[in-house]
């Protein structure tokens, strides 16, 4: 298992160098010079030749980017062109409300997704069936910000039972999380049902009722452990959905995450901060489907061995 | 009546995958009128700029500010004046065209590499496979954030990024069609007569992975509207005054509180048009996939 672990770890070094070298570059693919974006737009051209050499700009492509890697190691993306902070700082702030929200869509959405599909592929073209995959695929069509305004509208602002933007109690979470997590829920259940519906056809189901087993039993015991085997791995790839779908939730709620301090340094062109942020948010990514790899490992012996 | 059985029409019939799909794919009532609905979507985006009643950007009725639907205004009038029906018809010339563009260009690329990966594996596969491995790591809309961010906002920009991001999931899709026909036998046939690899590949592999494309293509094009639509939301693709669906639920923000019809119309029109791909995507894939004939 460890093995597995590290044999995995390992194949991920060439993605995570070019995805940083990716990053990196991105600077230099920017429109304009960046020595000129940092120092300002009334600064004199001293003033630029001065913030370049200060910047490192002015050294070699290959120097720049060992010292840039050197930097991202030691947790230093450099300082807003912004505020003036270090880009660590900034984004240490706005790391732990985006991390909850998604944590928080992804564990409602992920039970009630389940439980659809579930319920779905057990009363299969029966109305439950027809209710859970219209309220799918009307979840995968809705984009969330339209929802998070509708939200917002009803229970924030028509009823006042919820607040309308923050991020200081658990009631902050319920409507931003409802927003993110509806897509993430509409998908798990498509998935779950496809994938029980597989499972219910198997040899080992029909042996399981014929040898006279409760349904629920069967379902349950039998059915579930082996549906979850691909819907796991669904979970890792909707994770990164959950990560750049809270960028646009976190505009609507005026979150204080990484999102929106993303969508605010595109448009400050403040170009540490977004390298840093695409960074964070791949690096993530990245170490979440790492995880995912694992869990499935764990629970399907087949993958530990090939 | 005999006729029926004697007609030779019906006794000639055969069932080429054509009729075969048609067969499939109208018992899918859902996808049917899905189908409907899109065509009279393209329609309508067509000659919208002639069946538009007002002027989407340059007409203002000052005297109806946020006045709800009406005989004049179908679907009432935004903060600025302007008429929300004309502005959701010349809204879907925009998303439509961002929808369908973005998306066969990932196709296009996307069925490339993964030919190429799958038909020669070896370098070829490694490399296209790990630039496949790191645009995916760039999780959701971040990609194409990340691509506006360098070439700047505005609609052709979107569309470039939101192209990017579809690339590496069609690749991997052909991809892995390809590894399983190239070791079919007629291809291996084709091969033994000598046939050149461009050959194998256009006439001998490409067919085979079309159905897959085909499905992806649709339910592709549900996603990328909606990538399109969070980006000008968000301020990154269209500016106002232009009537793109999302920048017009952007700038209807600020009135949500007394006049949330106007914030009503671009949600509905982004979700019925992205709800019909997507239902037209399901059954285009119920009416392909030879699995579901043995359910």
């Amino acid at each position: 298992m460890l093995q597995y672990f590290l044999k995995r770890l390992l194949g991920l070094i060439p993605t995570l160098l070019l995805v940083g070298a990716l990053v990196f570059l991105f600077v230099h693919l920017l429109p304009g010079d960046p020595a000129r974006l940092a120092a300002g737009p009334d600064a004199n051209a001293e003033t630029v030749a001065l913030v370049r050499q200060d910047l490192g700009l002015d050294r070699p492509l290959a120097e720049q980017f060992l010292r840039f890697s050197g930097g991202v190691l030691r947790g230093d993306f450099g300082r807003s062109l912004r505020t003036k902070r270090p880009v660590s700082t900034e984004i240490a702030e706005r790391f732990w409300p985006t991390f909850w929200l998604t944590v928080a869509s992804m564990a409602w959405s992920v039970v009630i997704g389940m439980a659809i599909g579930i319920v779905s592929a057990v009363w299969r073209n029966r109305w439950p069936d027809r209710v859970g995959m219209t309220l799918a695929v009307s979840g995968i069509s809705f984009p969330s910000f339209a929802l998070g305004m509708v939200l917002m509208q009803i229970f924030a602002v028509q009823l006042g039972w919820l607040p309308t933007v923050g991020a200081d109690t658990w009631r902050h979470y319920i409507l931003p999380s409802l927003t993110l997590g509806a897509a993430v829920a509409a998908i798990m259940a498509r998935f779950t049902r496809s994938s029980f519906v597989d499972i219910l056809q198997e040899d080992y189901i029909r042996t399981a009722r014929a040898k006279g087993l409760a349904e629920r039993v069967v379902v349950i015991k039998h059915g579930l452990r082996n549906a979850l085997i691909p819907v796991v791995t669904m979970m890792g790839l909707q994770f990164g959905f959950l990560l750049g779908g809270s960028i646009v939730v976190e505009v609507v709620f005026n979150w204080p995450g990484m999102g929106r301090l993303l969508v605010d340094a595109v448009d400050m062109r403040d170009y540490p901060v977004i390298q840093g942020l695409v960074l964070l948010f791949s690096l993530e990514f990245v170490f979440i489907n790492l995880i995912v790899d694992v869990l499935y490992a764990v629970i399907n012996p087949q993958i530990r061995y090939r | 009546m005999t006729t029926a059985t004697n007609d030779p029409s019906v006794a000639m019939e055969v069932r080429t995958p054509w009729t075969e799909f048609w067969r499939k794919f109208k018992k899918q009532h859902a996808a049917v009128v899905a189908g409907l609905f899109v065509s009279l979507l393209v329609v309508l985006a067509v000659a919208a700029p002639w069946i538009v009643p007002y002027d989407a950007e340059n007409y203002f009725d000052y005297d109806s500010l946020n006045a709800l639907p009406s005989a004049q205004h179908w679907f009432g009038v935004d903060s600025l004046g302007r008429d929300i029906f004309s502005r959701i018809l010349m809204g879907s010339r925009i998303s439509l065209t961002a929808g369908f563009v973005s998306v066969a260009v990932g196709a296009l690329v996307g069925t490339a590499m993964g030919l190429v990966a799958g038909y020669y594996e070896g370098w070829w596969d490694r490399i296209i496979m790990r630039v496949c491995d790191v645009l995916f790591a760039f999780p959701g809309i971040l990609l194409a954030i990340g691509i506006v961010a360098i070439l700047g906002g505005g609609m052709v920009n979107v569309i470039v990024a939101v192209a990017i991001f579809s690339i590496p999931t069609f690749a991997r899709l052909v991809r892995g069609n390809t590894l399983a026909l190239k070791h079919l036998t007629f291809v291996e046939a084709a091969r033994s007569i000598g046939a050149s690899d461009w050959t194998i590949i256009m006439r001998h592999v490409f067919p085979g992975t079309i159905a897959a494309v085909v499905v992806y293509f649709s339910l592709r094009i549900g996603t990328s509207i909606i990538t399109a639509a969070s980006l000008s939301f968000i301020g990154m693709g269209a500016q106002p005054p232009t009537p793109e669906w999302g920048a017009m639920l952007n700038e209807a923000r600020a009135d949500m509180m007394t006049s949330p019809h106007v914030a009503l119309f671009p949600s509905v029109a982004i979700f019925l048009t992205v709800l019909a791909f997507n239902l037209l995507g399901d059954g285009l894939r119920d009416a392909l996939d030879p699995k579901i004939d043995r359910k």
